[in-house]
């Protein structure tokens, strides 16, 4: 039988590639446009209208408009690609529909950029970009550095230095052919896509002067190998926010089509799905994941070759295999985006997982609150059954497998293993205790596994290019990436995948850009609820599953807000006991009562009425719910309040004390005065006034009514002269 | 096996008529299927989003169709916060409080939308345009703060641009009933 799969998925991956092909090759231009739930709330529906628009009435059939998901550059949406033959992809940022008119007649029609809505630091009129791998497996192969090589040959041989630019980038996803670790590197060169080995010297210098300089590409140095992200790099390597990534679990988003399993397929998606149901061998999948020491993305951090061993050891046969699409932490998002932008390529990852565990049917339990996700998804299933990718003998493998979608409801604790089986069987998503895991006794009481989002999305690159590769991208203790959601007080908003023990200060600074408004940058809230706040003293910290836990944070799903020195701890820390004490399902006592007298204490402490040995009291109370709890939610609960307590001990006794927040944050000890001198008596305030606190005549300075003020700021904000004293 | 009553056919012919006739063929679907009872949130998601929320004449019928205990259906409507017991206005507004939304200063945009529209969360405006919800996170944190009506994401919202969002959606429902009319 051996061959039979792979050669039935060869003739899947023919049709498909001619038909992508075939598409591609009518156009000479490519207009990308993002289709994702952040991509619409910023218009890319109007926008892909009005190109749709303005296609029709040039009567261009040259001209393709391609639908893609998002790149995870959220805060410049609507993103638009536009790529012509022979030039360097241009990116729009912020499209509306003057725009879309823009760019269409100057640049689609007219072959002028425009370059003002460009996304930053692009640099289109060099004449070539040359991107060189530093990834794992590349690097060393010049003595000094291929860089610098590159650099040193480019002078040397009298080439203008304005025509090309080059570019170092993470890891260009070419690590097949890399058996040779540090001793190739990898160079993409654009805008002819093509992609060199480079092994020493003369190979840089042949390079530079064939290709380069004579336009001829030399044929010999060519690595002709279908990686699985090059297209990423093709599109968005020169770019900061983007060439320091790793793009992993991330490695179609925002350049593949979500609805087009022809495109998915045309980059060898479920090749990896066909190899291992060619092998027939499941303990050889199991045994790949767990050498890659791939951890589950979703927070926990357990082994997932571990998690399906523990599975298939078990004596009952009917098994499942459940995809927790419920993203319940809030600052979250990297799961909608991979659901939306790349559905195919999770619902491969689950596929590899019920083929490795044995199990016959697959849930995808996302939630109900993210409609496209589930629509994506939906689609993606039915396509797949449609080309016999799912349902009955599987590309005749005799495996069969089927995927049914199951939708969350609203409650964080479904998070949690046994809540979320508990969901799925129609029940109150609440925890039970643990053993029997739910690997021994799940869903129905049969062996089930749970794995997250990103975890599946990471299982089909390291079966096609081995557990050495994905290992090696890590750390010692483990493999691969993390996709980051980077938002809060931070310039590039986004989704960010880095290698794990990629530091915090690599994520927030270099890729992130640092604080929006400049302001220093005070903590990094990771691990959403049941996470921590690392102060900015601890950025230099490598980010990996046991060194967050070290600092008091945890990994959790990827959430990164960045907060600045506006933000008080106090306040942080209230918020998130807020959200836990709403979400305690209210099984287990600590839990329960715990998180509501938690709380109390805090509100207590940032109203100002605070009693003296509340900061005892309140950390006494965590390391208690924290240690009694029933299941992770319940113990992970003090964690906001005791990392805060930890680092920022000072903060809570100013509020406590003296009645005093030092970030001005907390309202009830703000306090308004107008200074005298600044004053004009322009009368802003006192109109603005929602309780007429604040007395003057016209002309004269005003005087703020302390007993009757109801401290809304609105008098601070509307002021003109910086009168009113915040304190 | 179900359970015979002497108002059995009564009984069984009152749920039906309580629900609309896909949730009824959903429901008949799944009872002839393995674990129909896990399918108790699918039918409840089913039946929200044809009433716009919950009733107790539907959360009975769903009890009886499915043959739950009515006890249990209640348990499971009443545990996740996605589940609406009351009617909704025709507009709802969930207002993301997730962590990036409250960094960004989401409070001060509920506050403008409870000044506004004169309610709180988990109520309606009395002229039926309006519900307001808080919500978890709806997962668009870098256009935080957002807020979402219906399936739509407004993003980077400040009090400011809550009048126009409002009007908006005023417009809208004018809009709508005068189609109907005409």
């Amino acid at each position: 039988m051996a061959g039979q799969v792979l050669k039935r998925y060869e003739k899947l991956r023919g049709e498909a590639t001619a038909a992508v092909d075939a598409l591609w090759r009518k156009a000479s231009v490519r207009i990308q446009v993002g289709s994702a739930t952040c991509e619409h709330a910023a218009g890319s529906e109007a926008v892909w209208e009005e190109f749709r628009r303005h296609i029709e009435s040039s009567g261009r059939g040259d001209i393709l408009l391609h639908r893609t998901g998002c790149t995870g550059r959220c805060s410049r949406e609507p993103i638009v690609g536009v790529i012509e033959t022979g030039r360097l992809p241009v990116k729009y940022h912020e499209v509306d529909r003057d725009a879309v008119h823009e760019i269409f007649h100057s640049h689609v029609l007219g072959g002028k950029p425009v370059s003002e809505r460009m996304l930053a630091d692009q640099l289109t009129e060099h004449a070539n970009h040359l991107m060189l791998c530093d990834g794992s497996g590349c690097g060393g192969a010049v003595q000094g550095g291929v860089r610098e090589a590159f650099l040193r040959v480019i002078a040397e041989s009298g080439m203008n230095p304005e025509k090309i630019r080059v570019i170092s980038s993470r890891c260009l996803g070419f690590c097949a052919t890399n058996q040779a670790a540090g001793e190739i590197t990898q160079a993409l060169v654009l805008p002819e896509n093509v992609l060199y080995t480079i092994r020493d010297e003369n190979d840089v210098r042949a390079v530079v002067q064939e290709h380069l300089m004579g336009g001829r590409i030399v044929d010999r140095l060519v690595n002709r190998e279908q990686p699985m992200s090059q297209r990423f790099f093709d599109l968005y390597g020169d770019l900061a926010f983007f060439n320091q990534q790793h793009r992993i679990a991330l490695r179609n988003a925002g350049v593949i089509d979500p609805e087009s399993l022809h495109e998915y397929v045309r980059y060898r998606g479920f090749e990896a799905l066909a190899t291992a149901l060619d092998r027939n061998d499941p303990e050889w999948v199991v045994k790949m994941v767990s050498e890659a020491r791939l951890r589950g993305r979703g927070g926990g951090g357990y082994p997932t070759g571990l998690k399906w061993a523990q599975a298939r050891k078990n004596n009952e046969k009917t098994r499942y295999i459940i995809c927790n699409a419920d993203e319940g932490d809030p600052g979250a998002f990297m799961d909608r985006s991979m659901l939306e932008s790349d559905p195919f390529s999770v619902v491969e990852g689950l596929m590899i997982g019920g083929f490795a565990t044995g199990a016959q049917r697959g849930f995808f339990y996302i939630r109900a609150e993210y409609p496209l996700a589930i629509r994506r998804i939906e689609h993606a299933i039915e396509t797949c059954r449609a080309n016999g990718l799912l349902g009955r003998n599987i590309l005749g493998s005799g495996f069969s497998f089927d995927i049914e979608i199951r939708l969350g409801a609203g409650a964080f604790v479904c998070g949690e293993e046994t809540a979320l089986i508990h969901s799925i069987e129609g029940e109150r998503g609440q925890p039970r205790i643990r053993p029997p895991f739910p690997t021994e006794s799940g869903l129905w009481g049969k062996p089930t596994v749970i794995n997250n989002v990103e975890t599946f999305a990471s299982i089909a690159p390291i079966l096609k290019y081995g557990s050495d590769w994905f290992s090696r991208v890590g750390t010692p203790q483990s493999g691969g990436t993390k996709v980051f959601a980077l938002a809060g007080k931070i310039r590039r908003t986004g989704l960010v995948e880095v290698p794990m023990g990629t530091t915090l200060r690599h994520v927030v600074e270099e890729i992130g850009g640092g604080t929006a408004n400049g302001k220093a940058i005070k903590a990094v809230q990771t691990g959403g609820p049941a996470g921590g706040c690392i102060p900015a003293g601890f950025l230099d910290t490598p980010v990996d599953y046991d060194t967050l836990a070290k600092l008091g944070s945890i990994m959790g799903s990827g959430g990164m807000i960045v907060l600045d020195e506006d933000d008080c701890m106090v306040d942080v820390a209230k918020f998130f006991m807020e959200f836990i004490q709403d979400e305690s399902c209210g099984k287990c006592t600590p839990c329960r009562e715990g998180t509501k007298r938690m709380l109390e204490i805090l509100e207590r402490i940032t109203s100002g009425k605070a009693l003296p040995d509340d900061i005892e009291r309140l950390e006494r109370l965590g390391r208690l719910v924290k240690r009694t709890s029933l299941c992770g939610l319940g113990r992970a609960a003090p964690n906001p309040i005791l990392s805060t307590l930890q680092y920022y001990r000072e903060e809570y006794a100013a509020h406590v004390h003296e009645k005093r927040c030092p970030a001005r944050k907390c309202r009830a000890l703000v306090h308004y005065e107008i200074s005298t001198e600044r004053c004009v008596g322009c009368t802003m305030c006192a109109k603005n006034c929602p309780v007429q606190c604040i007395t003057g005549a016209r002309k004269e300075a005003h005087v703020i009514d302390q007993s009757l003020c109801i401290k809304c700021g609105r008098c601070f904000e509307v002021c003109r002269f910086n009168a009113v004293l915040k304190g | 096996m179900m359970i015979q009553t002497d108002n059995r056919k009564e009984v069984m012919e009152k749920s039906r008529a309580a629900l609309p006739d896909h949730v009824v063929a959903f429901i008949e679907a799944c009872n002839s299927g393995p674990y129909p009872h896990s399918q108790l949130i699918s039918v409840l998601h089913k039946v929200q989003a044809h009433f716009g929320y919950l009733g107790k004449e539907q959360l009975d019928a769903v009890a009886q169709l499915m043959q739950i205990p009515a006890a249990k259906v209640t348990g499971v409507a009443t545990f996740y916060h996605y589940f609406r017991l009351e009617p909704q206005g025709k507009f709802t507004i969930r207002v993301c409080l997730g962590t990036a939304c409250y960094v960004k200063g989401a409070d001060r945009v509920v506050e403008r939308l409870r000044d506004e529209l004169g309610i709180g969360f988990g109520e309606t405006t009395s002229d039926g345009l309006f519900s307001l919800e808080a919500s978890r996170c709806l997962g668009a944190c870098g256009l935080a703060p957002v807020v979402m009506v219906g399936e739509r994401i407004y993003g980077e919202m400040t009090p400011d641009k809550v009048p126009a969002l409002l009007e908006r959606f005023v417009k809208e429902a004018e809009k709508q009933a005068a189609q109907k009319q005409s």
